[in-house]
């Protein structure tokens, strides 16, 4: 079985994420760049299969600029096989990419798409499920563990009040969660490696596709910061003050 | 002149980065406090780091390494110096590259295990009486027979308690030159537990806990010839061949931890705020940041340009000596000022700049004093004109 992960390069979490001067969007000159963490726990888990048997290959996709090749690269350091490169300066939104995704598992045809719940850039948490809405596939959102049986992928989701545990009829896509997997290290030797492995560049057109933008950014603003709190003298006063915010 | 990173090199900074900040970082408090570093806790970083591919990455590929050229080894170093010096070369240890003139059957006992992480090898050179001027040792070598007699004292002798083997070097001889006597010296490969050599406790000091230095004794040291290294009285030689860019290594780290050290001190300057606004927006302040990047960078751009002529095969001795001279004394400056931006808060344990600062001591004497470097950087000056 062949499994496709999409992965997405993002600002680096450890960054300080500045809001452009003319509110356009954020500033991306000169930020540190990294794979969404989310793809990253893809990645490990798509690894995590193939060495268990039940995957021979796995094939990243990245959309986005020519750099986005070096989030690839990565994936493939960590160890995918191969790679494709959608390029495109647009700003991929979720609706464009899913059609871009649908794309590629047509061309591919895998059995299984992994990818991360959301991008930690715009926390749109929607491309995995447009993908298997566009695919009429199965889907098994916020996997905290997957299991593969055969033509039966056990998904563990995390929901609100605890775990679900569903089975998907594959092919199936499942996003993941942050508690699935602890992803490892591109090893340095892998590094060196990884640039043997192949990489093709293709456009959205390549498979029927346009990233075209669909949604209009308003503005972009940083959150207002927090204000000062107010010391209660006692509980009766922390009672009355948070009725007269109208909380409680 | 090409100054940008390839994608390999960047990915190399990423992943050893990450790992620095996500299993070195988390320890330093403890080795820092203890002074000690637990053999439980380096079994699991070092086992994380061989996963990683970090173990003896400065290693050719042929023989298990990463197979890097100097500058990407350089990049390696430089992040992993950000983390405590006792945690780095520990638990993620650079074999020295001299293990790399062995004979077929020293590989197989010295190399092989060094590069796999089941052995760990040292170095011995100083002695009381010989620091800088190491070719007036007096721990000697005498041939008997087929076997060579070791004796004397060896010092400063770092890592040689966790080692499992020391490579010393001895003077085995005497030669006439042109300027008088010269001492020959020989290198020999030493097990732990060779009969007549004894490793004691060296000194605490000021820099890098968790680090230890000892002291060895030879007395009547007997060892087969099959233990040296390299030619018999060549061991200067085998040394200059393959120990030149230890002089780059330390100066490399000393980058990843002025650059950490700043860090700290351009991110307290934009928060803290005194007298009504932030204290980067001081002259006083702002112009130290300045001074510390512009050091910075001159410091990286030394030691990479020396690192990038290593691999051209044009480096130069002054070469290496500028960048190491340059490096260790900016990272002196670095910690400094950055101790000095933040006051009293920057003296506290809480930071890792107090630290920095007393760790950033030993980096202007190891591996040839700030002196020594001068001195190969003026000889070589003087030389081009018949001085």
């Amino acid at each position: 079985m062949k499994v496709l992960v999409p992965v997405k390069r993002v600002v680096d979490a450890n960054v300080k994420v500045r809001v452009k001067g003319d509110g356009s969007g954020v500033e991306l000159a000169n930020v540190k760049m990294a794979m969404n963490p989310f793809d990253e726990i893809a990645v490990e888990e798509a690894i995590r299969l193939k060495d268990a048997g039940k995957v021979e290959e796995i094939i990243v996709v990245s959309i986005g600029p020519a750099q986005a090749q070096e989030t690839l690269r990565t994936a493939l350091a960590m160890g995918a096989d191969r790679a494709i490169l959608v390029k495109t300066d647009e700003t991929a939104e979720p609706l464009g990419v899913a059609k871009v995704l649908k794309g590629v598992v047509d061309a591919e045809k895998p059995g299984l798409v992994i990818l991360g719940k959301q991008a930690i850039d715009d926390d749109a948490n929607q491309t995995g499920q447009m993908l298997a809405a566009l695919l009429g596939w199965a889907q098994g959102t916020f996997a905290s563990k997957v299991e593969i049986n055969g033509d039966k992928a056990k998904v563990t989701r995390e929901v609100d009040g605890g775990l679900q545990t569903i089975d998907l009829k594959m092919p199936a896509i499942v996003t993941v969660d942050l508690r699935l997997n602890q992803p490892r290290y591109a090893s340095l030797p892998n590094i060196m490696k990884a640039k043997k492995k192949p990489l093709d560049e293709k456009s959205a057109a390549d498979f029927g596709a346009d990233l075209k933008p669909r949604l209009k950014v308003v503005k972009t603003e940083e959150p207002g910061g927090r204000k000062a709190g107010v010391k209660v003298k006692d509980v009766a006063e922390l009672v009355s003050s948070l009725k007269s915010a109208g909380v409680i | 002149m090409q100054f940008g990173l390839s994608e390999e090199q960047r990915l190399i900074v990423d992943t050893t980065r990450a790992f620095v900040e996500n299993e070195l970082y988390p320890h330093e408090a403890e080795v820092e406090r203890t002074g000690v570093l637990r053999p439980e806790l380096i079994a699991e970083i070092k086992a994380k780091a061989i996963a990683a591919g970090l173990y003896a990455a400065n290693m050719p590929a042929d023989v298990g390494g990463a197979g890097l050229d100097t500058v990407t080894w350089l990049l390696y170093e430089k992040e992993l110096g950000r983390a405590s010096y006792a945690l780095h070369w520990n638990c993620v240890a650079r074999p020295s590259n001299i293990l790399l003139a062995g004979t077929p059957e020293q590989r197989e006992r010295y190399l092989f295990p060094c590069i796999r992480g089941e052995k760990s090898d040292c170095l011995a050179m100083t002695e009381p009486n010989a620091g800088s001027d190491l070719r007036s040792m007096q721990a000697s070598a005498v041939q008997d027979g087929d076997d060579w007699v070791l004796n004397g004292t060896k010092h400063f002798i770092s890592h040689a308690d966790m080692a499992d083997f020391v490579i010393t070097f001895m003077a085995s001889g005497e030669e006439d030159t042109p300027r008088g006597k010269r001492k020959k010296i020989t290198a020999f490969f030493v097990d732990k537990g060779t009969p007549g050599f004894s490793v004691r406790d060296g000194y605490q000091n000021v820099s890098h806990r968790g680090y230890t230095n000892s002291v060895l004794e030879f007395d009547d040291c007997r060892l087969p010839k099959q233990q040296v290294l390299g030619e018999v009285h060549k061991g200067f030689e085998v040394a200059n061949a393959w120990l030149g860019a230890t002089r780059l290594q330390v100066a490399a780290t000393c980058l990843g931890r002025a650059e950490r050290a700043f860090g700290h001190a351009v991110s307290y300057a934009a928060e803290r705020k005194q007298f009504g606004q932030q204290i980067g927006k001081f002259q006083g302040v702002s112009f130290k940041l300045a001074d510390m990047a512009t050091e910075m960078k001159a410091a990286n751009l030394l030691v990479f340009e020396a690192g990038w002529k290593y691999d051209q095969g044009t480096v130069t001795d002054e070469d290496m000596a500028m960048a190491k001279l340059k490096a260790t004394e900016m990272l002196a400056f670095v910690a400094d000022e950055a101790i000095q931006i933040y006051g009293g808060m920057g003296l506290m344990n809480d930071l890792p700049l107090e630290r920095i600062w007393r760790d950033a001591r030993v980096e202007r004497i190891w591996e040839g004093t700030s002196e020594i470097q001068r001195h190969i950087i003026s000889r070589a000056l003087l030389r081009a004109v018949g001085g």
